[in-house]
């Protein structure tokens, strides 16, 4: 997917004028900021969740500490139960291969449960440039193909910007049914489109939650049942997954998931948690026959031996962004890449290239909200902080901005003159309030005032004022 | 106890009353007060705007002028933290500064934490009457803990109501530079703050940091709004 974060200033500014996703967003943030706070209840009080995550985070890291080995386990025992394990560098490396085995196979439609890596390549545009047609079943990714290919807002509810009367409109408008508004009628409509593509549908293509490496499995975590169809009902079934989601036991994958739904819908647990491992055997029914695993890279190898590898623990749970006062702000979309929110902020530059995401680790308050939520304890604020110092190290930052803040460093440092500057400028800004409150628009800090009053000084410094005291007796 | 007063660049250029307040409240807990006339900024704007060398400058100006002393109160969780966590981290390259910076940081206290827990202050001095509401900003609350501190000074004011907002640990859209490089997002997030905050009918929303405090109350002035009171809780504590 081409990436827009170098308009995330213009992106964002689209979003705070949009009073539909405005009202959208408002109900979103309600209903996932309060679910995922009572599931995690269930976890004991609140140190239980703390030692969890804890947990969770040891597994993660571990895993990260040997990745290599990992991996080549995994492969090994994938390969034992008849899949092929393929490596792909970058986006259009999984989009070259997908088509190769489409082409193997014979296929000429996929069906394709979520995946975030698939929205990296772009496959859906890739796939049907050589002659295969990708139909997403999951239910908002679905919604977004037929809305001309629409990127999703969110990991895990990619149509959350969008309102019922929204959805209605467009089903009404692609279907050509008479428009409903009930939401069993809607999912209904979607079912009877999406069941006659599972039937036919030579591939499924999923992502993949988890890598067992002692298995040799994917783990699935699912709502709709559609990704159970897309990798059992398909002759060939083709996992698309980054190489950071490999761990090592069952053991590990049970304590993950006792984080990984409550973090993300609130859900004890998800209403389909598939293990997948290898092919249809002889006496088994359904499954695949040919199983293909991608595994992907696309700038995560890097990221691995780097002081980002914190990162690379994200199981993708969602709560990051759904705690975050900027993403509640102007959602997913305004990030301009495939992942928003805190996450995003800082995968999209560590992915695409810091230069080409300059805005994104600059927008976050640093409020670590997402911080304290982070299931696998991932130091979201720091490494928005450190993307910020990567940023001045290769002299990205604006040119004021750097000369600005090494003026004001450099008489920081010195008391004297910093003295005199605090008292020029408390008296400018006292002037220019004009005996009001409050300044209407600051030239200075033009952004401060678009949207809020700059408060007046009191217009003494305290400096000044405890001088002035200290030289009374 | 010999107390240092770390009086914080805002507090310093915007609301000096904040600083005599919080000089006010230490001599109640019985402390002796020094403030350090050199003193300017702790460098967090610089540290979190990626510039590590000023940052780390600034760090050892601040480690010299107030290793000294027995304790350093500030009164904002923001700058506390950022003295007691940020510098061992962003003095990594200079082990002695880093060792002198970990000597410091447990001596380095947010104001109210300071008053409940350290100086164990008894009365409080002011009188405030009247319903208010308490934003808990993100430093204080989330790295420093601080949450039940201010609420229990506050609770000791006769006369005071404090009605709790809805979303009260919710960041306010500040975020230092953040907020003057992303005026319209820090702007709606402060909106939904302010809402949330007259929503309880209060005549006051009180915090423990000025950029935050700023940031509400410039939000609520353009909204129209001249009557709610921004006030820090130094200010609340030692009302006349
Ligand atoms: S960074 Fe943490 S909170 Fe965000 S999606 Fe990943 S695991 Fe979830």
């Amino acid at each position: 997917m081409e990436s827009r974060a170098h308009r995330f200033q213009a992106n964002a500014a689209d979003s705070l004028a949009n009073p539909v996703l405005q009202a959208n967003l408002r109900t979103a943030k309600g209903k996932f900021v309060d679910k995922r706070a009572i599931a995690l209840r269930e976890l004991g009080e609140a140190d239980a969740f703390e030692a969890t995550r804890e947990a969770a985070r040891a597994v993660r890291d571990s895993v990260l500490g040997d990745i290599d080995l990992w991996l080549e386990k995994f492969e090994e025992n994938a390969v034992a139960r008849g899949a092929a394990v393929l490596w792909a560098r970058d986006g259009a490396e999984i989009c070259r291969l997908v088509a190769e085995i489409g082409r193997r196979h014979g296929v000429a439609k996929a069906v394709k449960s979520k995946s975030m890596l698939s929205e990296e390549a772009g496959l859906n545009l890739a796939l049907e440039a050589s002659g295969i047609r990708p139909v997403e079943t999951d239910l908002g990714e679905y919604i977004l193909q037929i809305n001309r290919n629409e990127p999703p807002s969110h990991i895990i509810a990619p149509v959350v910007h969008k309102s019922l009367d929204e959805v209605a409109d467009l089903f009404h408008s692609v279907h050509k049914t008479p428009r409903k508004t009930e939401i069993p009628a809607l999912t209904r409509e979607a079912r009877e489109v999406l069941r006659e593509h599972f039937l036919t549908a030579e591939m499924g293509i999923s992502g993949g939650n988890f890598l067992i490496a002692e298995t040799g499995s994917v783990a699935l975590v699912t709502n709709e049942g559609n990704g159970r169809m897309v990798t059992t009902l398909p002759r060939v079934h083709v996992v698309i997954t980054g190489i950071e989601k490999v761990i090592p036991t069952l053991e590990d994958l049970c304590l993950l998931m006792r984080l990984l739904p409550r973090s993300a819908t609130g859900q004890s647990i998800s209403n389909y948690v598939s293990v997948l491992t290898g092919v249809k055997r002889p006496d088994e029914h359904d499954g695949p026959e040919h199983l293909y695993f991608i595994l992907v890279d696309n700038g995560r190898a890097d990221v691995v031996g780097s002081e980002f590898r914190d990162m690379l623990r994200c199981i993708r749970c969602g709560a990051c962004m759904n705690h975050c006062p900027v993403y509640q702000t102007i959602g997913g979309h305004a990030y301009g890449w495939v992942y928003p929110g805190p996450m995003g902020s800082v995968l999209t530059p560590l992915y695409t290239g810091i230069e080409n995401a300059i805005d994104l680790p600059q927008a976050a308050t640093l409020c670590n909200q997402c911080g304290v939520v982070c299931p696998v304890k991932i130091p979201l604020p720091d490494l928005l902080r450190k993307l910020r110092e990567k940023q001045v190290e290769r002299n990205l930052r604006p040119r004021f901005e750097r000369g600005a803040l090494k003026v004001w460093a450099w008489v920081a440092r010195h008391p004297t003159l910093y003295g005199i500057g605090a008292r020029l400028g408390v008296r400018y800004l006292k002037w220019l309030a004009g005996g009001k409150p409050s300044i209407a628009v600051l030239g200075t800090a033009p952004e401060w005032t678009k949207g809020r009053d700059f408060p007046a000084p009191e217009g003494r410094t305290f400096r000044e004022l405890y001088a002035r005291r200290r030289g009374k007796p | 106890m010999r107390v240092a007063l770390f009086v914080t660049c805002l507090v310093d250029l915007m609301r000096p009353k904040i600083g005599f307040a919080a000089i006010e409240l230490l001599e109640a807990a019985g402390c002796t007060v020094v403030v350090p006339t050199r003193q300017t900024c702790c460098g967090q704007p610089a540290w979190n705007s990626g510039d590590r060398a000023a940052a780390a400058q600034l760090a050892k100006k601040v480690i010299a002028e107030f290793e000294g002393f027995e304790h350093v109160v500030a009164p904002s969780g923001s700058c506390a933290d950022h003295i007691r966590n940020e510098y061992p981290v962003l003095l990594a390259g200079a082990p002695e500064w880093q060792a002198r910076a970990r000597a410091l940081a447990p001596r380095v206290h947010e104001l109210t934490d300071f008053l409940v827990r350290v100086a164990r202050l008894e009365r409080v001095p002011g009188c405030f009457a009247g319903r208010v509401t308490y934003h808990d900003s993100c430093a204080g609350l989330r790295r420093l803990g601080i949450k039940a501190q201010p609420r229990d000074l506050l609770a000791r004011l006769p006369g005071i109501e404090l009605q709790e907002m809805s979303g009260a640990e919710e960041c306010c859209g500040f975020g230092g530079a953040f907020s003057l490089k992303f005026g319209e997002i820090a702007a709606a997030i402060a909106q939904r703050k302010c809402a949330c905050a007259c929503a309880t009918g209060a005549a006051a929303i009180v915090g423990g940091d000025l950029g935050c405090l700023l940031n509400i109350e410039g939000k609520l002035r353009r909204m129209g709004d001249e009557t709610t009171r921004v006030l820090h809780i130094a200010e609340v504590l030692t009302a006349k």
